[in-house]
Order: C-alpha cells, then sequence, then structure tokens
C-alpha cells in the first residue's frame, strides 16, 4: 500500500524468514497435496535420472569397435530407458496438476484472507488509501506471489532431490572429478546471493509503482467525463505518462538483475563442462574410466547443473514474490477496527433512545469537529440536523455508526453505551439512506432486497411503488431483472435516491438515518413520496439531515450545529420565532440572483 | 483473429526493430556458442584423445572456456536489451491504451465499464509486457537452439539426426492444441479477474452502506463466489497449459531412445563412432530444453495473446464523435442570427434507443443569460448537459454555440468554452489547489480568486496547509458542501464562456447558496449559465426556467410567468416556499 504520508513504520520491510514462514503457513495448510506433490516428483524424477545411466550401459554395449555390437544389451537397455520415460511424464504430469491444485488452493485462501482484512478494516482506512492500489494488492500482488509459490517450493525440493543424485552418480562414476564443482558451485551461489541482493529491493519498488499506477487509473477514469469536459486529456494523458514511466522503469530495473542469473549460471556450467572433458579425457588416457563414463559423466553434470540454475532463476522469482507478499501482509495486517468488548452485548430489542454526552472528535488532531456535543433523541423521535456545510452533521452519523469513534464523551443507546454493544448488532439497528448512493452490479431486484433474497416481490414492488420509483422500473428493459451496472442503463441521481430509500423500506431496523437523502430528488417526488416516508420513519428514531427545510419542517426537533456545537434546538416555529441562525437559513431560501 | 493482433502488436515492435534485431544477433551468438561447446567437446573425446596429445587437449578445453566466456557476455547484454525494448514498448502501449481511453465517449466507457478499463491498462499490460521480454530472451534463443542443434547433429550424423527430427512433428502438433485452447481460456480468466476487481471496488466505494446495513456476511459470500470461479478458471486454464512440459519431454526421451538403438545400427555397420553418439545424446539435452522453452514461449504468448486481444478491443472502439466539415456560409443562417450564444433546436435523443430521453426540446440564450432547468428526477436536465458538451449526439434536431452547429466544433474547441460542475461529480485524492487547477496549470491567483467566487475560501483557509491542504480518497475529509464549493471553483477558474451547473448547490446550505448566485451575477456577467437545480430559490431570478416532465418541456419562460402560466411549477413552488407539506 502507498500511503501518500507515508506514515511511520510503513516502510519497514519484513524480515525474509519472516515471509517464508507466513508463506508456509499458507502452504502447510495443503500439507496432503504437498506430500503427494513431493512424492509424485520423486518419482518422476528418479525415473528420468536413471535415463543417462542406462543410456552410457547402452552405449558400453555398443563398443567402440565396427562390429562389436551387442544388441541384446542394447535393446534391453533402450526398452527400460522407454518404459521409465514414460512413466516419467505421466507422473510429471500429476505433479503438475497437484501443483496447479496446491497454488490455487493457495490463492484462493490468500484472496480470502484479504478480503476478510478489507471487510473489517474502520471506514477510515477507505478514506485513506487509493482504491485502486488496494485493487492491485488483491490481484496484482497476489497472483505474483503465487504465481511462484507453490511451484518453486516442488522446483527447489526437486532441484535438491536432483542434485543429490546426480552428486551420488557422478561419486560412483569419477570422484576425482566431482572436484571441479567446489569451484563452480560455490561461485554460482556467489552469483546469486549478489543478483538477489540487488533485484529485490527493486521489486518492493515496483509492486509500489504499479499499484500507485492503479490508483491514478482508478481515480482519473472516475473523473473522465470532467476531464473531457475541461479538455484536459492531454495533462491527464501527461501525468499517466509520468506515473507510467516511473512503473515501467522499475519494473525495467527490476528485471535488469533478474535477467542476469540465468547466464551467469549457464556460464558456471559450461565452464564445468570444459573442465570436465579436459580432466575427463585425462582420466581416460590413464585408464582411470571408460568412455562411456565420460559420457554419463557429462550427462550427469548437465542434470546437476540444470537444477542448480533453475533454482538460482527460482531465486530471482522469489524476489518479485517476497516484494508482493511483503504488501499482501501488510494489508492482511492492517488494523482492523477495535474489537468489541469481550463482553459486548447483542441488541436484542431496541427502542431508538439516543444520547450524546459531551462528544468530542476531530479527524485530525488540532481541528476539532464536535465539541461537547450533547444530543437527545428520544425513542420515536425525528431528529433534524441543519447547518452550514462543514459543521459536522454527517461526523454526528459517524459517530453514530461507529465509523468513526469519539475522542472523549459517551453516546448511549437506550442507556446502554455504545461502546459496550456489538458493532454488527448496533449497526444492524440502523438503516440508512445516504447523499452518495450506493448500488452494485446485480438486477433491481437484488439492488432492493439486498442479501435478504427471502423477501417476497409483492413487497418489493409495494416499496419501490411508495418510492416512486416503480414505473421508473418498468421502463426498464428487463423491470426488475434488469442488471444494473455502468453500462446501458441510464439511471439518474434522483432515482438512485428512490432506489434506495426502496431499499431502506425493505429493512426493518428500528432506528433511520438519512443524509441528505432526497438532495437529487425533485420537490415533487419528494412530496409524493411523503406518505411512505412517514410510514418508513413511524415508531422509528430518524436522523435526518437536509439542507432543504421543506423535508424537515415536521421533525419533533431542530438542531442546528455550528461550529461543532448545537447553537439552537427546538421545532420548526419555535426556531423561526427566535428569529436566529434558523430564520436566517430559512429566510435564504426567497433570495435570489439580483 | 489472431493475425489482427500481431499486425497490432508489429505497430509497436517496427521502433524497436533494429534494437531487436541486435538482440537477436548477440542472442544468435550467445546460442552458438553454447552449440559449439559440445561439439567441442565431441572433438576431444573422438579426436583429440586418440592422440594422446595433452597440450591439444588444454587447447581445445581453452576454446571451451573461451565460448562459455562469450556466451555470458553476450547473452546478459542481450537479456538486459530485450528488457529495455520490451519496457519501452509497453510504455508505450499503455500510453495508446490510456489515451484512447480517456477520449473515449460516454457510452463505450460505459460499455467497458471501468474495472475492465483498469485491468486492462495494468493487468493485461504487463501480461503483453512479459510476453514481449520473454519471447526475445527465451523465445529467439530456443529456435535457434533447436535449429542450430539440427543442423549440427546433421553436420555430424544426418541419419540419427532424421531419427531426431521425426519427433518433431508430434511436439508441434502438441503445442499447437495446447496453445489454441488456452488463448480462450485465458482470455475469460482475464474476463473473471474484471469480476472480481468489480466486487472489491464495490465494497470499497459502499463501505459506508455495506456497514450500515451490516451486511458484510452477504459480501463475504459474494466475493466468495467470485474468487471460487476466479480459482476454477485458472486452475483449468494451468492445467492446459501443465500438459505440454511432460509432453514435449515424453515424445523427445522416447527420440532419445531411438538415437541410441539406431546409433548402435550404425555402429555396427561402422558408419557411426560412439563419441558421436555421446556428443548426439548432450545435444539432444540442448534441443530438449529449447524445446521446453519455446513450450513455455507458447504458453506465454498464448497468455499474452488473450491479454493483447482485451488491449486491442479498447484500442480499436471507433471514434465516436466525428466532427462534419464546417461550412462558413451554412453557419450564417440569416434568420436566427448568431445573436444566440446557446440554442437547442427540435433536440430528442434517447440513450437507449427505445423510449425517448428528451423530446423536442428548444431554447435560445443570449450571451450572459441564465437558463434555470427544473423537472422531476429522471425528466432529462442532466441529459440536456451530456447533449450540450457533446458527450452524446442528439438524434433529432441541433445544438448551436453562436449559431455554429456543435457537431462542426472540434471537440477541444467547443469543451474549452465550458466549465462544468457534474451531478456526480469527483475530486482528486490531491491538494486543493490541485482539484481547482485541474491540470490547466492556472495561477495561484486565478485559483484564489475562484475560490473567492465560490465562497470556499473561509473554509480552505481554516485547513492546515490552505491551498495546499490534501483531499482525501474521494473528498472524504470534506463535507458535501464543501467538496460543492471546490468544484464550482474548478468550474469558475477558467473562466469560462458557458457555465453549467448540474445540481452543484444541492449541498450547500442556503444562505451560502444565495450568496454564491448574487456573487455570480455580479462577477460573471457575460457568462452564459446553465444552472439544473431542485430547489426554486436557486432558479427563480434566471432569465428563463426550463420546466422539463419526461423529458418534454411543459413550460419555458420566468420565474412569473411560469408561477402565472404553470400549475405544475405554482405547485412545486408552493411546495418549497410554504405549507404545502404541513397541509
Amino acid at each position: 500500500m502507498n500511503d501518500r504520508k507515508d506514515r511511520e513504520g510503513k516502510g519497514k520491510r519484513a524480515p525474509r524468514k519472516y515471509l517464508l514462514l507466513r508463506l508456509w503457513t499458507y502452504l502447510s495448510r495443503y500439507r496432503l497435496l504437498l506430500f503427494a506433490g513431493a512424492a509424485f516428483m520423486l518419482l518422476s524424477n528418479i525415473l528420468s535420472l536413471l535415463g543417462p545411466k542406462l543410456s552410457g550401459k547402452a552405449i558400453d554395449a555398443i563398443g567402440i569397435k565396427k562390429g562389436g555390437v551387442d544388441f541384446e544389451r542394447v535393446l534391453y537397455y533402450v526398452s527400460l530407458m522407454a518404459v521409465f520415460y514414460l512413466l516419467s511424464a505421466v507422473f510429471s504430469y500429476i505433479l503438475s496438476l497437484l501443483t496447479i491444485q496446491l497454488t490455487r488452493n493457495v490463492i484462493y485462501q490468500m484472496r480470502k484472507d484479504v478480503f476478510e482484512s478489507l471487510l473489517g478494516l474502520p471506514v477510515s482506512f477507505f478514506d485513506k488509501y487509493q482504491t485502486g492500489d488496494i485493487i492491485s494488492v488483491v490481484s496484482y500482488d497476489v497472483d505474483t506471489v503465487n504465481q511462484s509459490l507453490a511451484g518453486d517450493f516442488l522446483q527447489i525440493l526437486q532441484s535438491v532431490i536432483t542434485v543429490v543424485f546426480s552428486l551420488v552418480m557422478m561419486l560412483t562414476i569419477a570422484p576425482a572429478m566431482v572436484l571441479i564443482f567446489a569451484v563452480t558451485i560455490p561461485a554460482s551461489v556467489l552469483m546469486t546471493r549478489f543478483v538477489t541482493s540487488r533485484s529485490r529491493p527493486l521489486y518492493r519498488v515496483r509492486s509500489k509503482k504499479l499499484g500507485e499506477l492503479n490508483g491514478f487509473v482508478e481515480e482519473m477514469l472516475g473523473g473522465q467525463k470532467t476531464t473531457r469536459a475541461y479538455g484536459r486529456e492531454r495533462e491527464v494523458i501527461d501525468a499517466f505518462d509520468g506515473k507510467n514511466g516511473t512503473a515501467v522503469d522499475a519494473n525495467t530495473k527490476a528485471e535488469y538483475y533478474g535477467t542476469l542469473s540465468g547466464p551467469s549460471v549457464n556460464f558456471m556450467n559450461n565452464i564445468s563442462l570444459a573442465l570436465i572433458s579436459i580432466f575427463g579425457s585425462l582420466l581416460y588416457l590413464y585408464g582411470k574410466i571408460g568412455l562411456g563414463d565420460v559420457s554419463s559423466f557429462v550427462q550427469y553434470s548437465r542434470k546437476f547443473s540444470g537444477p542448480i540454475n533453475e533454482t538460482a532463476n527460482i531465486i530471482g522469482e522469489l524476489q518479485s514474490a517476497f516484494a508482493a507478499a511483503e504488501r499482501v501482509f501488510r494489508l492482511i495486517d492492517e488494523l482492523p477496527e477495535a474489537p468489541d468488548a469481550q463482553k459486548a452485548a447483542v441488541l436484542t430489542e431496541v427502542y431508538g433512545d439516543v444520547l450524546f454526552e459531551k462528544v468530542n472528535f476531530s479527524y485530525e488532531p488540532g481541528q476539532p469537529i464536535l465539541s461537547d456535543f450533547d444530543l437527545r433523541a428520544h425513542s420515536g423521535w425525528q431528529i433534524a440536523i441543519v447547518g452550514p456545510t462543514g459543521a459536522g452533521k454527517t461526523t454526528v452519523i459517524n459517530l453514530l455508526m461507529r465509523f468513526y469513534d469519539a475522542q472523549s464523551g459517551a453516546i448511549f443507546l437506550d442507556g446502554q453505551n455504545i461502546y459496550g454493544i456489538r458493532r454488527e448488532s448496533l449497526r444492524g439497528a440502523f438503516s440508512m439512506v445516504l447523499q452518495d448512493t450506493w448500488l452494485f452490479q446485480g438486477t433491481v431486484f437484488e439492488n432492493l432486497v439486498y442479501g435478504n433474497e427471502s423477501i417476497p416481490m409483492e413487497k418489493v414492488v409495494e416499496a419501490a411503488k411508495a418510492a416512486e420509483i416503480h414505473s421508473y422500473i418498468m421502463s426498464l428493459p428487463k423491470g426488475y431483472d434488469t442488471v444494473l451496472s455502468d453500462n446501458g442503463v441510464h439511471i439518474s441521481k434522483g432515482q438512485k435516491q428512490l432506489l434506495t430509500i426502496a431499499r431502506a423500506m425493505l429493512s426493518d431496523a428500528h432506528m433511520l438515518i438519512m443524509d441528505e437523502a432526497t438532495s437529487n430528488v425533485d420537490t415533487r417526488t419528494e412530496m409524493q413520496i411523503q406518505t411512505a416516508m412517514r410510514k418508513l420513519m413511524e415508531n422509528k428514531t430518524c436522523f435526518v439531515i437536509a439542507h432543504r427545510l421543506s423535508t424537515i419542517r415536521n421533525a419533533d426537533m431542530i438542531l442546528v450545529v455550528k461550529g461543532g456545537r448545537i447553537i439552537e434546538r427546538g421545532t420548526h416555529e419555535q426556531l423561526l420565532e427566535r428569529k436566529g441562525f434558523y430564520y436566517e437559513l430559512y429566510e435564504a431560501q426567497f433570495e435570489h440572483k439580483s | 483473429m489472431g493475425t489482427k493482433i500481431m499486425k497490432g502488436l508489429l505497430k509497436y515492435i517496427k521502433p524497436y526493430g533494429f534494437y531487436m534485431l541486435l538482440t537477436l544477433c548477440l542472442k544468435f551468438i550467445a546460442a552458438l556458442m553454447d552449440l559449439l561447446i559440445p561439439s567441442v567437446l565431441a572433438r576431444i573425446i573422438d579426436e583429440i584423445v586418440p592422440l594422446r596429445d595433452i597440450r591439444l587437449i588444454f587447447t581445445w578445453g581453452g576454446v571451451m572456456i573461451l565460448c562459455a566466456i562469450v556466451s555470458v557476455t553476450t547473452n546478459v547484454t542481450a537479456n538486459r536489451m530485450a528488457e529495455v525494448s520490451a519496457g519501452g514498448m509497453t510504455r508505450s502501449i499503455r500510453h495508446d491504451l490510456f489515451s484512447r481511453i480517456t477520449y473515449l465517449g460516454a457510452g463505450q466507457l460505459d460499455d467497458f465499464t471501468i474495472p475492465s478499463v483498469v485491468s486492462r491498462l495494468t493487468s493485461d499490460t504487463y501480461n503483453v509486457n512479459r510476453m514481449l521480454s520473454r519471447m526475445q530472451r527465451i523465445g529467439v534463443r530456443g529456435p535457434i537452439l533447436l535449429i542450430g542443434g539440427i543442423v549440427i547433429t546433421m553436420t555430424m550424423d544426418p541419419k540419427l539426426t532424421l531419427v531426431l527430427v521425426a519427433s518433431l512433428p508430434f511436439i508441434l502438433l502438441i503445442v499447437a492444441v495446447i496453445t489454441g485452447k488456452s488463448v480462450k481460456i485465458y482470455e475469460r480468466q482475464q474476463s473473471v479477474l474484471d469480476d472480481m476487481v468489480r466486487v472489491i471496488r464495490e465494497n470499497i466505494t459502499g463501505v459506508r452502506v455495506i456497514r450500515a446495513l451490516s451486511k458484510t456476511g452477504y459480501e463475504r459470500e459474494r466475493f466468495d463466489r467470485v474468487n471460487e470461479t476466479l480459482a476454477e478458471t485458472e486452475r483449468r486454464a494451468g492445467s492446459v497449459s501443465a500438459a505440454s512440459n511432460p509432453a514435449t519431454t515424453l515424445v523427445l526421451n522416447l527420440g532419445l531412445t531411438m538415437v541410441i538403438l539406431v546409433g548402435a545400427l550404425l555402429v555396427q555397420k561402422g558408419e557411426s563412432g560412439p563419441g558421436t553418439i555421446i556428443a548426439f545424446l548432450s545435444y539432444f539435452t540442448i534441443i530438449l530444453n529449447a524445446m521446453l522453452g519455446i513450450t513455455r514461449i507458447f504458453i506465454m504468448f498464448s497468455k499474452g495473446l488473450a491479454s493483447a486481444k482485451r488491449i486491442t478491443e479498447v484500442l480499436e472502439a471507433p471514434e465516436d464523435m466525428e466532427i462534419l466539415p464546417y461550412e462558413e456560409e451554412n453557419g450564417k443562417n440569416p434568420s436566427s442570427g448568431e445573436e444566440y450564444h446557446v440554442e437547442f433546436r427540435n433536440v430528442s435523443f434517447s440513450y437507449l434507443h427505445r423510449k425517448n430521453n428528451l423530446t423536442n426540446i428548444s431554447f435560445s440564450l443570449k450571451k450572459g443569460e441564465v437558463l434555470g432547468i427544473i423537472g422531476p428526477t429522471g425528466s432529462g436536465k442532466s441529459t440536456i448537459v451530456n447533449l450540450l458538451l457533446r458527450f452524446y449526439d442528439a438524434g433529432e434536431g441541433e445544438i448551436l454555440i453562436n449559431g455554429r452547429d456543435i457537431r462542426t466544433i472540434p471537440l477541444t474547441d467547443l469543451r474549452q468554452k465550458f466549465g462544468v460542475v457534474f451531478q456526480n461529480d469527483y475530486l482528486m485524492a490531491e491538494s486543493i489547489e490541485k482539484n481547482i487547477d485541474y491540470f490547466r496549470g492556472l495561477s495561484g491567483k486565478e485559483i484564489g480568486k475562484a475560490a473567492e467566487m465560490a465562497l470556499a475560501k473561509e473554509f480552505i483557509s481554516g485547513k492546515e496547509g490552505e491551498m495546499g491542504a490534501d483531499v482525501a480518497v474521494r473528498g472524504n475529509n470534506l463535507s458535501g458542501g464543501q467538496k460543492q464549493r471546490i468544484m464550482i471553483a474548478r468550474a469558475l477558474a477558467g473562466e469560462p464562456e458557458i457555465l453549467i451547473l448540474d445540481d452543484a448547490s444541492s449541498a450547500l446550505d442556503y444562505r451560502t447558496d444565495a450568496l454564491f448566485r448574487k456573487a455570480l451575477g455580479e462577477h460573471f456577467p457575460d457568462t452564459t449559465i446553465l444552472m439544473i437545480a431542485q430547489r426554486i430559490s436557486s432558479l427563480q431570478g434566471a432569465d428563463h426556467i426550463l420546466l422539463l416532465e419526461d423529458g418534454e418541456c411543459i413550460g419555458y419562460g420566468t420565474h412569473e410567468e411560469l408561477l402565472a402560466g404553470s400549475k405544475f411549477y405554482r405547485q412545486i413552488y408552493d411546495l418549497q416556499m410554504g405549507g404545502g407539506l404541513t397541509q
């Protein structure tokens, strides 16, 4: 995640051991699969590793002289080889399937964990991070981790087996020649180390930059219409080019070192081969080994160096996986909302009596939004909150719903401190209609019942009719089964608000919050839905924030909030009589551009 | 399909043609060296050893080492060059893609959907990048090693080589079948990925509602479903491509056993030596690895191709707005004259071509006049804005600015005239100043003045860092009214010819709204204004008011005229100004 203000400690990198352990916990959940994979790998490899030995035997059987071929033995070894290779291929395919199964299980689990973390994060988290950046973690980073993870694990295991096996075989052939590897292997290891130490920080930068690019794209596409209206396409593209440039450069730079490992280890192999041929020839000259032995040795040395080469590549690739894993784990580890207190209560019956007592709150230290805020809402009351923009009206809601927690003071629901109530239970007591309407891709019906599919269609239609949105729905291509997505269906903001009002009508919560719920609905429609709204509010404690004073004049109590305090309270008539701030606001309706 | 996409890719490859050719040459040299090494080995065993000349053995050993050094240097250089060119190509592909997306028509972007477009820009271009770099790194090496290996073995022993070559058609068949299948699956995989991204996005943007309605459980299930589908699709894609490796290895290894068998026959006849067979086996390993490399390339290629296809879809989206030729004479229509600044003539329009969203709308505004638009939810108010800015083209009728059909005005020139606040406008997670400036490079003075006009100055100066204060993602650290005032400042900052305010003051309290309208009248007398609002108080000072219902004009005139002439208008007015609701 890319915190724009880079909080302290955020940039700290996790030690590799910790990362490995953490990754292992994912793999270890599928021990059985891992074990089966290892078994098949062992089989497949031993079978294919016997190949060179057999081919060496076959060559020995061919011999060096014309006409001296022992066909029986050649045929024997060759048919053995064919069988072994066939079995090896079958096992290796099974192994691949197991690996894929394993990888997909892990990736599925990892995405699930990340999403689970998102579900538990405080709302403030989403106000802070770019949507695109978060998405980049779930899609790109998780993918990068898993591109190699499970496969690499088995691959390294396989490499170890191959190396050990080849080594043993080579030792049986010509122990002296094995000494060559005493030089070339440490050199390969050093080379790989150098490469990884250089590439890992670069892969980290790559993941970060890609996240930033994603964040930028996501944000700018959300405002594409604005960009076009202002004719700023060129400038936005230029800004994109800047981000794109750094992302591509970061990628190239990381890969730049990544590409070193393959050729350099290959180099070491070639050197080994040269040394082997020199010393092998010498040994043959002195009659220490046979020609077939030289052949087998050369093949084993290739088998031997293959895995080392592969491991070097994998270690390179793992660097990018580690860098991505850091971002994934950081998101999983983001502090969730403080857990509910152990003895936190579950609300069984809600009367809807709300009390704010000397509540102080600020989003940023030193900039108080609410100070010593008091509020009493009796059960079934309709409380309207008015006041200039930025006065803290929505903040009251944020605190009541526990999207944010107050710094001091207390809030009570039915005499019970809300900090002692389970969040889920508390929030479940409210239904909510916000100015920023939220619909998801799904049918109109799904959006209206939102998760509660048991609501019968008649009730849904009834609510839609009450919210004056039924005839619009019926004008859609498939009525209630029309999929609401970005494309095709044009739905105005006012219509979206009506849909969310219908959704709230279908919820049976005991308290209702309406934050500028009808700001984009015209007055006439608003009036038409009044009856329904009143029915909706009946017997419920309602908090209504609205600028349009016609919306709230029937409220049981109007609170005028200014500068984080309630400066006036009373009914519409009382407040008008007082000729204070509310009166001014009310009168302002009648001024206009002169 | 494939060839068309390849053609599209070729455009990006071309500028790097020479560079890539050089990479290819270096790769060629490196591969040649790798091929030479075993043949030197064969020479040592078959020719040098029988001579029993130790010095010669060392000399040829030295040749091998030299080859190894040349190989590593050229390889490393070529790999790096491959990364550089792949990076460069990715950069231009992304650039073009983003540009195309930026210029996409509103309807087109809607059709692609934002999550899909975002993943095309990032994940798909990344796949293509991988394809481009790996193709150069392994893709060149593989075929060269393969062909080189075959050529060298051919010179060593044509008969044995034929045995080897005989196995190649089988491998080709395997690769062709697998690639064909993979492209489709990978394409599907990317589209399921879009779905997953969409769910995450919805969860982020709707976090408040989801928490408020306690629907985290439901959302968890929703994500789980798409997550499962994605894992399943990925598993299927993986299973298909996983077959290529063992199958190729098997075919080649069987070929190898055949070589030994045939070799035995040849040695028996004295037509070949065991050294040749040993070298042959060595080459076989090289060829096998080359073949495995090639199949891996094909897998990567099919993944890249699937992504390239998704990218091309966007790049080749048709230009949605055509600029009509403008003839001076046509524009000067004497009857209407140029006295009107903005004019709608009998405009009708439908988004889905089913039911009209606007029907026969006409109005004309002189410079500096204010048009108020009011009407029920969904009556077509914002549609008028969409048409005026030419996000969509009117189905019937024409829209004129200064007497010129807007379809004849280049889009940039057209939109330059406007300052707009949309109903669903957005703020960037940047400083307030940058949000007002919006990439226009305005001076601090202009921005300050605009903020003042928009009555945003006061709350901005209360912020830490003032103009430089950060706006949170989606403006979440600002109240609705503060957001709107920044947007209004943005619209005013360019001193626009025409100002469009689509429900731009809905979150402002009445007082601020009234003050703002007053400032507008005083400081922008020459700006023609289209103002959509729900409150009559916001519109009653307008020169004309357009009353809309179901896309039709049901009243047009001044506030007084409408009050007198329209029952509908009168009703709204009563509702807002007095007793209506109390009844």
